[in-house]
């Protein structure tokens, strides 16, 4: 059995975070997180969780390194958040740099550790926990903690300006005027059926996802709208680094600015963690039992539009895919179903990975560690060799992956594998293939 | 001798079941307090139809991923759980106690057959120990505590077989037998055999989060 | 607001026969209306490349290469946000107000609509614009900004410190405060959300973040002695100068003035904080357990609960408010003074009380339709296109703007006739 200590990261965000704590320090915000945040639920995991490994194999860094236990959940839960509960916070500096390492960058939250505990236990919860205790001591890794500064900061990921956004949707919109001549982002039109929010990443490096949006909105005939103000990012690390506090301003803005535009429903691009931000993490922090205006992913708007027959493609894809699940929609939201059924729609042939559906392999991005920059890149790395292996069984080139952080998960997996694969948005097949004017 | 025995499975007998009735009231009553004030963003989403949904399908051997990835030990869990209850319920000795105690009369396993199941369990007992000795991931996360809940269950079916089958002085062990279980029946509200309060509904929890919020399978 | 001079004479009429677009035209944009019934407006693309701003039955002369962000001011001028050139500039009723620039967004008015103002960006710096003039001072980035009710000031939240790439060292030390008329506050601070004046004008509070995990509210710069684990937007009182915000303390929710406990904090959501006119009594929409949502006067909440309830509207004599109540996002109620109207809508647009308080008027829409209701009862017709109601000054009629059968109609009705 390997040991966190021995494969320690040097992160600036640990060390400075950890360089001013004292064990007093430590013991207090323990304990006020754990007697003023958690409950029932937490004290029954700990009690409860009857030591017996089960949920070992659920979790790809176990299986990716080869069986090593101290990447099993229990492992990570027993070294954690149990110890700080044994230990009623009396632990050293140096183990909190080790726990936050352990909580930030080797849980994904993907909960797929969740369908091997008979007892029930959420490990995602118990790590989600362990970060937020770590947030409270300030010690979390600075890239991801960079992230969520820009979320309190602009309301979105990426420090994008209030008029960076606004431009870069008019950019996209006149570039798009070049293939659809009449094509528009409506801005702020209120009333719309549907209002689309998208996340930082896009208007900062990947715009023609917006332009692939507006196109298929446009084709479609959809009565749409994005909001020109900030909330229009639907991302969030906050939630990822444990500021509860700015998780629940930023789905107020994200919320507030649809319901001010009177929208009938939120539709949100191809992302994973966002979905779970908005119907299940930030909602409940506000005190919304579900999310207060409902929220499409993109798979499942694509599955309408598909079955309404709104989306007209020219001819399939040729070449053989595979699909990567997204935990964030499979096991958080039960789409698998609907992206079959529009990659089928879409594409001739279909490998399956195995496993598969909510059973998927994270991609190990999730949950932030992606996030959480190049320290840990290769944490990821290692501690997602079965995706590759998965992955090459297929023996297909191209990888559905409707989700961001999976994108860049599996694409950095890819390259560390060599396994001369592309991934794909669905967005990316629809545009290629849907009909377009003849200009 | 004699006396301790009657000590024993008499007035004792009470005071571990009174532990273990007041204590596991104590204990659900107390946390569900706890649940009430701190986790009311948990507690609002519990369905009865999809917490029974995972319950039923985690009672299934071999039906979800937990129970696949590991068939040694699903199968020893399903036999000792089983057993258990049959064994500490309808034993035929026990039937009597059911009676002569509470005045209940309940159907009672043929003898033979409870010996069976009694070294079934003892067997089960075996493997959850080799599991927490020799498998890495298992061995590493077990604690004193794990150790001894193992002990206290093994207790009273290593004793009551010894008892049955006259192995050492009967008197002895029927009365370490007696006083093994009600160890156990005192304690399960108070160590890791509270799961056997909770189990259900953690299971109950994870199933509605994943049914009724999640729209997926938990197993 | 001029409301009294508008033609308040019962009866319809027609103002546009029909609102398809003008011959020649690519096409036209959704519909705008202005306060007084008026004048209904549209940016139109009147060639490829080219666009206007059609006004009932004319067009701007002007043209520009892009417009969006169209808004009638609350005195009834039509602006609308026009690149020409790539510059930027507000054009108010076809005519540009004041330089290009690089970029603005977010128009503003001041209550009566006599100032206007926009976020304004020159040589990647930002300020605010008011009346076509940008602040003296520009900053990294400001935003977040407002203006106070007669438009003579300005603030907005500014970056006044450099962050190097994921400094976040740097970012514990504050590099935000407020700037007012485009002069900071010499504090900073981690974060600053939602300035905003008091009636005067003279004093702006904001929440702001003092260091990693405390929350308070500053008031001219001045921190709260406490803080708090968050708190949301703070009000002023209309009359003393006081201050009040939603805190939350050990996971609850309830209100602070000045910096110490005025609502207990009980409940598991307090937001939007009002008062009326006179200050006499503070409201706020607040959820007393999970998921149920409601609103409260001076910490007595509603029995009525929702699981979402947005859009609190107080009266002016402030003793009564009006509420949108929803299951997220569907089955729109209209609460009033804590009891539901009987109907059940597709979507609901806030409530408005005459000037008396005594009636109230909402627009709601239905299977597509647009409902026009006073105190509960619907107008005797529902209208494809419609906005929100306006009382008369003496609250015996409203104002009904509305689209029907394509054409853009304004209708005077009493209130008697609901
Ligand atoms: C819950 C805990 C208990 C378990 C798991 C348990 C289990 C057993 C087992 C395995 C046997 C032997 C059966 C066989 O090999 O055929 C047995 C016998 C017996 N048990 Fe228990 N027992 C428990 C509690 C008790 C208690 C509390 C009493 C009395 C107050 C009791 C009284 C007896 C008696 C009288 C016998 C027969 C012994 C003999 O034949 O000499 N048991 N029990
Ligand atoms: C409602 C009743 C119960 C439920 C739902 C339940 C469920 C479980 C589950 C899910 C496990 C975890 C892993 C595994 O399958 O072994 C477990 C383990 C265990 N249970 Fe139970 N249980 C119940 C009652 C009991 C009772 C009454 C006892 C004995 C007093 C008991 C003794 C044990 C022991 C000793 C283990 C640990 C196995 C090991 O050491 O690995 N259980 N139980
Ligand atoms: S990464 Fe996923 S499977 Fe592994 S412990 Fe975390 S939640 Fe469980
Ligand atoms: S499977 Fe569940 S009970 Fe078993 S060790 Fe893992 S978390 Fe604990």
């Amino acid at each position: 059995m390997s040991r966190i200590a021995d494969r320690k990261v040097a992160d600036p965000g640990l060390a400075n975070g950890v360089a001013s704590l004292t064990p007093e320090k430590i013991e207090k915000v323990v304990n006020q997180v754990l007697k003023g945040e958690t409950g029932a639920k937490l004290k029954v995991y700990q009690e409860t969780c009857m030591r017996c490994g089960l949920c070992s194999q659920g979790c790809h860094f176990y299986m990716s390194h080869d069986f090593d236990p101290s990447y099993s959940p229990v492992n990570k839960a027993t070294e954690t958040m149990y110890e700080l509960m044994n230990k009623k916070g009396k632990v050293t500096p140096d183990q909190i740099y080790l726990m936050a390492q352990m909580a930030f960058t080797e849980c994904n939250l993907c909960k797929r550790c969740a369908h091997y505990c008979p007892i029930g236990i959420d490990t995602g919860y118990i790590m989600s926990m362990v970060r937020r205790i770590c947030y409270m001591l300030d010690v979390v890794p600075q890239y991801i903690r960079d992230t969520s500064h820009s979320h309190a900061s602009t309301m979105n990921q990426m420090w994008v300006k209030d008029d960076e956004w606004i431009d870069s949707l008019q950019w996209q919109e006149d570039e798009a005027r070049d293939e659809f001549p009449d094509l528009r982002i409506p801005l702020d039109k209120e009333g719309a059926d549907v209002y689309y929010s998208v996340i930082a990443p896009e208007p900062k490096f990947r715009t023609q996802l917006i332009y692939q949006a507006a196109a298929i909105m446009h084709a479609a005939g959809v009565d749409y709208t994005m909001p020109s103000e900030p909330g229009w990012d639907n991302s969030d690390m906050c939630m990822f680094v444990g500021d509860y506090e700015n998780m629940g301003r930023l789905k107020r803005a994200h919320f507030e600015s649809a319901q001010k535009l009177r929208v009938k429903r939120i539709v949100m691009g191809e992302c994973g963690h966002a979905f779970r931000s908005v119907y299940d993490m930030g909602n409940r922090w506000l005190g919304y039992k579900n999310s207060p205006v409902p929220i499409v992913h993109a798979i499942e708007f694509y599955w309408e539009l598909i079955q309404q027959g709104k989306i007209k493609i020219t001819h399939k894809y040729e070449k053989p895919v595979t699909i990567q699940d997204p935990c964030n929609v499979m096991r958080g939201r039960g789409l698998m179903d609907k992206l079959r059924e529009v990659v089928h729609f879409l594409c001739e042939e279909v490998v399956e990975m195995i496993p598969n559906r909510e059973h998927n392999y994270c991609c190990c991005a999730g949950g932030g560690v992606i996030n959480c920059g190049p320290p840990f890149k290769n944490t990821r790395m290692e501690g997602n060799r079965i995706k590759a292996e998965q992955l090459k069984a297929t023996g297909v080139h191209d990888v559905v992956i409707p989700c961001h952080n999976c994108h860049g998960g599996l694409e950095d997996i890819i390259g560390y594998y060599d396994l001369g694969m592309h991934g794909k948005f669905i967005g990316d097949i629809i545009y290629e293939l849907m009909e377009k004017p003849e200009l | 001798m004699t006396e301790f025995y009657v000590f024993v499975s008499g007035p004792l007998a009470w005071i571990a079941w009174g532990f273990f009735i007041i204590g596991s009231i104590y204990r659900l009553v107390s946390m569900y307090a706890l649940a009430k004030a701190k986790d009311g963003s948990s507690l609002a989403y519990m369905s009865l139809p999809y917490s029974l949904r995972s319950i039923l399908n985690w009672l299934i051997p071999f039906n979800t991923m937990g129970w696949k990835s590991d068939p040694l030990m699903t199968v020893a869990t399903f036999l000792f759980h089983i057993g258990f209850l049959l064994v500490a319920v309808f034993l035929g000795a026990h039937a009597v106690l059911w009676d002569t105690a509470f005045g209940i009369s309940i159907p009672s396993l043929p003898g033979g057959f409870g010996d069976a199941v009694s070294f079934v369990v003892i067997a089960a007992c075996a493997v959850f120990a080799y599991r927490r000795l020799a498998l890495p991931h298992v061995k590493g996360v077990t604690r004193p505590k794990d150790w001894f809940s193992l002990i206290l269950v093994a207790l009273p079916f290593v004793t009551g077989v010894l008892a049955y089958h006259q192995v050492g002085p009967v008197l002895l062990m029927t009365t370490l037998h007696v006083l093994a279980g009600e160890l156990l029946l005192a304690l399960i509200p108070f160590t890791r055999l509270s799961h056997a309060l909770f189990a259900l509904l953690t299971r109950s929890y994870m199933g509605s989060e994943f049914g009724a919020v999640r729209h997926a399978k938990d197993w | 607001m001029g409301i009294s001079k508008w033609d308040w004479e019962t009866g319809q009429k027609t103002v546009v026969e029909s609102l398809s677009p003008i011959e020649g035209h690519g096409w036209q944009e959704e519909p705008y209306v202005s306060p007084d019934g008026e004048t209904v407006a549209a940016i139109v693309q009147v060639d490829e490349g080219v666009f206007s701003v059609r006004t009932n039955d004319t067009v701007w002369e002007n043209t520009f290469d892009k417009i969006w962000g169209l808004k009638f001011s609350p005195d009834g001028r039509l602006t609308a946000i026009c690149q020409q050139d790539m510059e930027w500039v507000l054009v108010v009723d076809g005519e540009p107000m004041g330089e290009t620039t690089d970029y603005i967004w977010e128009t503003k008015f001041s209550e009566d609509g006599s100032v206007i103002a926009t976020m304004y960006k020159g040589m990647e710096r930002y300020g605010v614009c008011v009346d076509g003039e940008p602040w003296e001072e520009l900053f990294e980035n400001v935003n977040q900004y407002t203006l106070s009710a007669d438009g003579a000031h300005a603030a907005g939240v500014a970056q006044v410190q450099s962050l190097g790439q994921a400094d976040i060292e740097g970012f514990k030390k504050g590099i935000y405060t407020v700037v007012v008329d485009g002069v900071r506050w010499p504090n900073k601070y981690l974060n600053v959300w939602g300035p905003a004046f008091d009636a005067t004008g003279e004093h702006v509070a904001a929440q702001v973040r003092p260091s990693v995990h405390a929350y308070t509210i500053a008031v001219d710069d001045k921190p709260w002695a406490a803080t708090y684990g968050q708190v949301w937007e703070p009000i002023f009182h209309p009359k003393d100068g006081s201050v009040v915000a939603p805190v939350r303390v050990a996971g609850k929710w309830g209100v602070a003035k000045d910096g110490n406990i005025l609502w207990e904090p009980r409940y598991a959501q307090c937001l939007y904080l009002q008062y009326g006119k006179p200050g006499n009594k503070l409201w706020a929409v607040v959820a007393p357990s999970y998921g149920e949502f409601t609103v409260a006067c001076d910490n007595a909440a509603w029995d009525v609960t929702f699981p979402v309830v947005t859009d609190l509207v107080v009266s002016p004599d402030g003793t009564r408010a009006a509420a949108i109540g929803n299951e997220d996002n569907t089955n729109f109620r209209i609460v009033v003074d804590g009891k539901a109207w009987d109907g059940v809508y597709d979507m609901a647009w806030p409530a408005t009380f005459c000037p008396g308080g005594k009636n109230v008027a909402a627009m709601v829409e239905k299977d597509g339709k647009r409902i026009i209701l006073v105190n509960g009862k619907p107008f005797e017709r529902s209208f494809d296109m419609a906005w929100p109601p306006i009382f008369s000054e003496d609250g015996a009629k409203v104002l009904i703007r509305a689209i029907e059968n394509n054409s853009y109609v304004r209708i005077v009705a009493d209130v008697a006739r609901f």
